[in-house]
């Protein structure tokens, strides 16, 4: 039998601590609504090209992303990754102290802000690349998953929702991976091989990276069939307007921009003189050689120049060997006229543009993409 | 006159209960309470002074709300035991209400304090002086005071620490006391330093 004073102060103390908790959540939850209630604001893109009517008081990368314009992020809003700068003209408040470290001189003098760190709290006014606006979040299914070679493969997604993208080829996405053993959802940027005319489709090369959260997904839990959802187009990576002869450097998933650009050219009827010059380790590390092969054949404007650096010296290897800059450097002594189109790591591009600098071509004429 | 006197004493002994809550029971550097957010944010002497002054600030008020709590609602109710639990409630609703009015009410203030504020929620500094204060027969005014006392420790306990953490950010140090290790030990050479204040006042 337990005495009655102590149930008495047992239940005092359960209703007083339950009243407590109660009270102050309630205080909270009013004085959320009551005090960061900034109304409806206006966000005014680009001077006008877009207008935006918002509940204000989120902070300016979720609001765009809630209202289908997706600015590229990939630390979820921290203040950590600094993809997320956008330009605000008016409204934007005070750079915050975790903007500071992200942002230099010339982009504190041209307003430049981390979107995930300016909130919305009033009218606001913002510059952001044209191409965001086009940006959406699809969902697709995987058609097809097909090896290339042993680290490579390719992926072909039918769109579902919306059924249709319009992109330039050398553009990416950004492919959202699923949660497995522990890992959270990532999204990763992948360049589009598919062609652009095909709307209805969007195809990648994907090579597995050791332990990449999102590779890994793609090699080992992505079956075909399966939904996937990614967002898009992004990246200023494209054919130039001019009619320079091309050279186009790239090994490996690298391809995948420019085995889309080169089909584009043929399908649009381009003849520019172009070059690919495709840099592999050995001859297992080569994919799509007879399509290019085939390429070169049907049109005279094309020229296909694959170089293997690492193949043993006595195989029935029969193309060039060495490194892909000094097989560039051979092929194009004086790239002074030509434009260059470089797509792989951070390692090899920077490689690429020293020596085709040291052939004569100015910066402004070399194109890039760097997977870091 | 007797009167006056009486006040006299009690606002002497406010200022003796502020001045030794900061420097002979220096929170920080006596008793090292609120470590976890001394070492994170005192690398530089701006950010510690606007994290000392939100300490400041919410110690003082929390000292005060949990003071009239502890005596007209757990003492009433015979439930003085809840204190831990309660402060640490009151504590944690309190800062999230004033960094809501912060934000809203001044951007300047909320990014030169406001942020600072979702650290301290849990900064147990700020548990340890509402629990200390009851320790003596305070009445509302010296708790009060012993809250913003042991805040004023605190604050000027990180921002000599983030002086001295400016200072010797350009020397060399082994690699394994680089950051929060010399940093303990800076606090640790500073702790003998205000050991000698202790006996200096008697409250």
């Amino acid at each position: 039998m337990i005495p009655g004073s102590i149930l008495f102060s047992i239940g005092i103390s359960v209703g007083f601590l339950l009243a407590t908790g109660l009270i102050l959540a309630a205080l909270l939850i009013v004085a959320e609504k009551k005090i960061l209630n900034y109304g409806a604001c206006r966000i005014d893109i680009n001077e006008g090209e877009r207008r935006l009517e918002v509940p204000g008081g989120g902070t300016l990368l979720s609001t765009l992303g809630e209202n289908n314009i997706f600015i590229p992020s990939a630390c979820g809003g921290r203040g950590s990754c600094a993809y997320c700068k956008v330009q605000v003209t008016e409204g934007g408040g005070m750079v915050s102290p975790v903007e500071e470290p992200h942002l230099g001189a010339e982009e504190r003098k041209n307003q430049i802000r981390l979107s995930c760190q300016v909130k919305v709290r009033k009218d606001i006014k913002i510059h952001v690349p044209k191409e965001l606006l086009s940006v959406r979040k699809y969902r697709g299914k995987l058609l097809h998953k097909r090896p290339l070679t042993y680290d490579i493969v390719e992926l072909r997604i039918e769109l579902l929702e919306p059924n249709n993208i319009d992109f330039v080829a050398g553009q990416y996405i950004q492919l959202e991976s699923e949660e497995y053993n522990g890992h959270d959802r990532v999204m990763r940027a992948y360049s589009m091989s598919s062609l652009p005319s095909d709307k209805s489709h969007v195809e990648l090369m994907i090579r597995k990276v050791p332990s990449g959260i999102c590779t890994t997904w793609v090699f080992e839990h992505l079956r075909e069939g399966q939904e996937v959802t990614f967002s898009g187009p992004y990246g200023k990576f494209h054919i130039s307007g001019t009619d320079a002869e091309m050279i186009f450097i790239a090994g490996g998933s690298g391809m995948a921009p420019i085995w889309g650009m080169l089909r584009d050219l043929k399908e649009r009827g381009i003849m520019r003189k172009a070059t690919y010059f495709f840099g592999a380790l050995t001859q297992k590390d080569l994919f799509f050689v007879d399509e290019l092969a085939k390429l070169q054949q049907e049109v005279s404007w094309f020229r296909f120049i694959p170089a293997l650096s690492n193949e043993p010296a006595g195989s029935d290897w029969k193309g060039e060997r060495g490194l892909i800059t000094d097989v560039v450097a051979r092929y194009m002594p004086d790239c002074s006229k030509q434009e260059a189109y470089l797509c792989g790591s951070p390692g090899m591009i920077d490689a690429c543009i020293k020596v085709l600098k040291k052939g004569g071509m100015t910066e402004d004429r070399i194109f890039y993409d760097k997977f870091a | 006159m007797d009167h006056l006197q009486n006040n006299m004493g009690i606002v002497m002994s406010i200022i003796l209960i502020f001045t030794s809550a900061a420097f002979t029971d220096n929170i920080l550097l006596t008793r090292f309470l609120g470590m976890c957010s001394c070492l994170g944010v005192s690398r530089k002497v701006g950010t510690s002074i606007g994290l000392g002054l939100a300490v400041i600030f919410v110690t003082a008020s929390t000292a005060a709300l949990n003071f009239l709590v502890y005596q007209y609602i757990l003492i009433p109710l015979g439930i003085g035991y809840l204190r831990l639990i309660t402060f640490i409630v009151i504590i944690a609703a309190f800062v999230q209400l004033v960094e809501m009015i912060v934000e809203r009410v001044s951007e300047k203030l909320y990014y030169a304090l406001g942020i600072f504020l979702p650290l301290i929620t849990v900064n147990c500094a700020i548990l340890g002086i509402s629990l200390f204060m009851l320790n003596k027969p305070y009445s509302f005014w010296q708790a009060f005071a012993f809250g913003a006392g042991g805040g004023f420790g605190w604050f000027l306990a990180i921002t000599i620490i983030g002086g001295i953490r400016e200072k010797i950010k350009e020397n060399e140090l082994p690699r394994g006391l680089e950051g929060p290790a010399i940093t303990l030990i800076i606090i640790g050479i500073m702790a003998l330093a205000f050991v000698g204040f202790s006996g200096m006042i008697k409250i």
